[in-house]
């Protein structure tokens, strides 16, 4: 069975995510052998309706595959026979039966155990576990003998246990709850008064806010003892307190876990070891044991995918969840139990028909972004969907769970907010993007066309009036809709490009041209381009000095005559007495009119071309940097003297200033760049007014972004709250570089926070609530920009190529151009007008 | 230098009969971009087309400012017809390279020199 010239993919873990795997790896190739080995008897089984066990399934309708499907797929299965050690070095593993088996690729599905948590008497005769067909099967047998049962533990499995003890004849069931709510992951505390009343009315009795202190009775159970003094008298009790993930065997092979448990994995789901892969309810991502099914089966789709060389990765898994449990709808979806001042809510209530639900939307009433069914959980899927998409959503949103109310028309946002993937034709299996995709490319502007390329409305009609609106929509849609390309090479938007250059890895910008354009370019696209190329892979500018703007190809600021002005770095504003003393002997020694800028530097103007490496010879021999006053990029961070100084100051603005701005230093953006750092709410540096402006609060700091001076001023706005200096540096971080791959050439951040839909309440989920599940991503672009910081001038200067560059007669190089002419004014010298 | 200053005088005492003054070599000039060549007392702006493998030549002179600076432009092409510009570093005024044109809808115009290359030569025909 073993293939001698394929690779081997063992499987420790026979339960639903590692059958899912086999499933995943057999669909994809077949040029691996597959070895499951699994600790329990049987094949894998559906461990989510395990309740149905006591319902009249048997263990092999519970299955996942049928008796022969291991063998049809040439997979070798090992039942009752668990992995006991791995050898990383040798690659094999050792299973309790004694097979040694080599591996190329391990996939470790262990799943997780029920937490038991320590409570004298656990031992005892008559407390079980609710996990496996086995437990099941004592459980059955001892309830023959019982009439009071309890569960331990209010969720989820807690409630499905109780499930079963009522379909094992149990007469006088309870649940036992240490929260003061039942189902404290998914329901709020109106919600689980609701499931309570519901559940009491089928005969289950509930206790909530009960700790339990012992398990008493002479060697089984007799009663559970509480920490309130009080007791409850049982035969049997099922223990349902959580999971706990099965990562002993892991550990034991040196392969790091976190502190609570679970097996760490990055977003390839590999361990610290990258041969070895952890799915499903073992594996850590992020913190997170992701104890449902669902994201179970993408990861095994994850590394079935990474293992067959596809490029495919888990960010994490939307965990709402909609289920009945002992016959109540419950649903929980999105951000469930947000509150004021993160979000509003609205809430109905029936108590008469035992209906609760509660959905929670943006502050400004845009988007939905969350919400609890229960008792009536039909509108589960299109809510999600309004989640998931960030539809907009209509003017009464309470109609979304009430339903449009008479009077006006349709409540709904209308067909044209549907997502793309939204299911038109069920007979013929058309989606919205199908049918709107083919009116946008011009293959159809009719039913009939539609009919003819997607076969939609083509079974029963009953899509036929959707589909008709969905072409007229889309044909609105388009006569208005003018697409935001950047020049007349590019039919692309910059954030468009901008993904095309990353994922083509394109680092040049005659391959752009020659890839997504067309023409030979001009002075618009080559600088954005350029812009873009910076900010993607940090590479040096000069490199491809002829798209560059004129300012960046020369690494200054052109002025008035065709001189240039030079803007050293000057950190946060602090400046050595020596560094100044260079400064001025640099501009005496060429010429040069000095003055202080707005953003606490100096610019030195009127310098020739020709001085200019010069010059940054000696300005670097000094110390210091380029201050990219000439590029679109960081300018400067601004501060106030703070707390080292300041009898008013909370905290050490300039320092923070300092490591503020030498992070982001010569990063490339859209439009320029500054911020500002202030000691306390007297904001002396003006932070209000700067891309991103930080102020010291008694606690930490707060961070406000997307301000700026300038023609059209604008406040920043607040995006955090007394939060430590890691965390400013990490929404700053995912803030910055969110507006490097989103923004239009030449938008400075405020122009788009205002054009962003939702505007600052999206931004804030989307920087701190990493609602587009990029937050990582754009740290580690930040990472990568800060990591390959280096300075353009030290590189030009040290270059004899780029610095043959600077000279403004290529055939007489030491010559100055003639015709540059200063004026005197104040004992400094002025560009002659023009 | 100087070596490039005598082959400039060879050149124009032997090619006079031609007017090719003998600007530079050609990667002194950046790919697909300008540089500024004096001859006598005049600024010429010479670009080095390389992605269509032409060559180009106009005074450095922008009129609309009067400023040296059209060597430091990007060049690029506009229209159906790819006609080859160069824009002012200044205000992005843009002309055509091959007539001079102001192609920023203003009434000025830039000379235009003939351009010969010869051996990684770059030569400029001057009247």
């Amino acid at each position: 069975m073993v293939a001698k010239n394929k690779k081997n993919i063992v499987i420790i873990g026979n339960g639903m995510v590692g059958y899912k795997f086999c499933e995943k790896i057999i669909a994809k190739s077949d040029n691996f052998n597959l070895i499951v080995f699994g600790e329990e008897p049987r094949r894998a089984y559906d461990r989510v309706h395990l309740s149905e066990y006591f319902n009249g399934k048997t263990a092999e309708d519970l299955s996942m595959s049928p008796a022969n499907w291991y063998q049809e797929n040439h997979i070798t299965l090992h039942l009752s026979d668990p992995v006991l050690e791995i050898n990383r070095q040798n690659k094999t593993v050792h299973s309790q039966k004694g097979i040694l088996q080599p591996y190329d690729y391990l996939v470790l599905a262990t799943g997780s155990s029920a937490f038991v948590p320590n409570i004298p008497g656990v031992e005892k005769e008559g407390v079980f576990v609710y996990r496996t067909i086995e437990d099941l099967e004592l459980m059955k047998n001892y309830a023959l003998k019982a009439k009071k049962g309890a569960v331990m533990g209010g969720g989820l499995l807690g409630l499905e246990a109780a499930k079963a003890l009522l379909d094992l004849g149990i007469a006088e069931t309870h649940v036992i709850e240490f929260a003061p709510r039942l189902m404290p992951r998914q329901v709020d505390s109106a919600g689980s008064k609701l499931l309570q009343n519901k559940l009491q009315e089928l005969d289950l009795q509930i206790h909530l806010n009960k700790s339990t202190s012992e398990i008493v009775g002479d060697g089984k159970i007799e009663a559970l003892a509480f920490n309130d003094d009080t007791q409850l008298e049982l035969d049997m009790l099922v223990i349902s307190a959580g999971i706990r993930p099965r990562d002993e065997l892991a550990k034991l092979s040196g392969l790091e876990v976190g502190t609570r448990g679970g097996i760490l994995v990055n977003e390839k789901l590999q361990t610290s070891d990258p041969n070895i892969f952890a799915i499903g309810e073992c594996a850590l991502y992020k913190d997170m044991i992701y104890g449902l099914v669902a994201p179970g089966y993408e990861m095994a789709e994850v590394v079935a995918a990474n293992i067959c060389q596809q490029e495919k990765y888990f960010y994490g898994f939307d965990m709402s969840t909609k289920l009945k449990l002992i016959g109540v709808d419950v649903a929980s979806f999105g951000e469930a139990f947000i509150t004021e001042p993160e979000g509003r809510t609205i809430v109905f209530e029936d108590t008469h028909k035992g209906i609760y639900k509660r959905i929670n939307i943006t502050n400004d009433g845009k988007y939905l972004l969350g919400g609890i069914l229960i008792g009536d959980a039909d509108a589960y899927n299109i809510l999600l969907q309004t989640v998931n998409n960030k539809i907009i959503l209509p003017p009464n949103p309470e109609d979304l769970i009430l339903g449009s109310r008479g009077g006006e028309t349709d409540g709904g946002a209308g067909v044209m907010s549907l997502p793309d993937d939204a299911l038109i034709c069920s007979c013929e299996a058309v989606t919205k993007g199908m049918i709107c995709g083919a009116v946008s490319d011009g293959t159809a502007n009719s039913l009939d066309d539609i009919k003819k390329c997607t076969k939609a409305g083509t079974g029963c009609g009953g899509c036929v009036p959707l589909v008709k609106d969905l072409i007229t929509g889309t044909m609105q849609e388009n006569g208005v809709y003018i697409k935001n390309v950047i020049c007349e090479h590019f039919d692309y938007s910059r954030q468009e490009l901008l993904d095309l250059i990353k994922l083509n890895k394109i680092k040049d910008y005659d391959t752009a041209l020659d890839h997504f354009g067309k023409g030979d370019g001009c002075e618009v696209c080559k600088p954005a381009i350029a812009n873009i190329l910076a900010g993607v892979w940090n590479d040096l500018i000069l490199k491809q000095d002829t798209i560059q703007d004129s300012n960046d190809r020369f690494l200054a600021n052109i002025q008035k005559g065709g001189t240039y002005s030079v803007v050293p770095r000057i950190p946060g504003g602090e400046i050595t007495p020596e560094k100044l003393i260079v400064i001025g002997q640099v501009a005496q020694k060429y010429n040069l009119y000095t003055k202080i800028t707005g953003g606490q530097r100096i610019d030195l103007f009127g310098a020739h071309l020709s001085d200019l490496p010069a010059i940054w010879e000696e300005l670097i021999d000094a110390g210091f940097e380029s201050g990219h006053a000439y590029g679109k990029s960081l300018r400067t961070v601004k501060s106030c003297v703070g707390s080292t100084w300041c009898r008013f100051g909370l905290q050490d603005s300039v320092s923070f200033a300092i490591e503020v701005e030498d992070r982001y230093k010569g990063l490339r953006s859209p439009h320029k760049l500054k911020g500002g750092v202030s000691g306390c709410i007297r904001e002396c540096a003006e932070a209000q007014s700067k891309d991103f402006g930080i102020i010291a609060t008694e606690k930490g700091y707060n961070l406000y972004v997307c301000g700026n001076g300038g023609s059209k001023p604008q406040h920043a706005l607040l995006l955090a709250t007394d939060i430590d200096k890691e965390t400013c540096i990490k929404y700053l971080d995912r803030f910055l570089m969110f507006y490097v791959r989103t923004a239009d050439p030449l938008t400075r951040t405020a122009t788009w926070l205002n054009k962003m839909e939702g505007g600052i309440t999206y931004l804030k989920n989307v920087i701190i609530n990493d609602s587009l599940g990029i937050a990582e991503e754009l740290e580690a672009a930040m990472h990568y920009h800060v990591n390959t910081y280096t300075c353009e001038w030290k590189a030009a200067i040290e270059n004899p190529e780029m610095r043959k560059r600077f000279a403004h007669f290529i055939n007489a190089p030491e010559e100055k151009d003639p015709t540059v002419k200063f004026a005197p004014m104040r004992e400094q010298v002025k560009a002659e007008a023009w | 230098m100087s070596e490039i200053l005598e082959l400039n005088h060879q050149i124009e005492t032997t090619a006079v009969s031609e007017n090719l003054f003998f600007a530079c070599y050609t990667d002194d000039v950046p790919q697909n971009g300008g540089a500024c060549v004096k001859y006598k007392d005049t600024q010429i702006a010479i670009f080095n087309f390389t992605r269509r493998g032409e060559w180009y030549a106009t005074q450095n002179l922008c009129p609309h400012k009067q400023q040296m600076a059209l060597s430091r432009g990007m060049i690029g092409s506009t229209g159906h017809d790819c006609e080859p510009k160069v824009a002012c570093p200044f205000h992005k005024k843009t002309f055509s390279l091959k007539s001079g044109d102001c192609l920023s809808g203003d009434d000025y115009s830039i000379k235009i020199y003939p351009v010969l290359i010869e051996e990684g030569k770059v030569y400029i025909r001057i009247d």
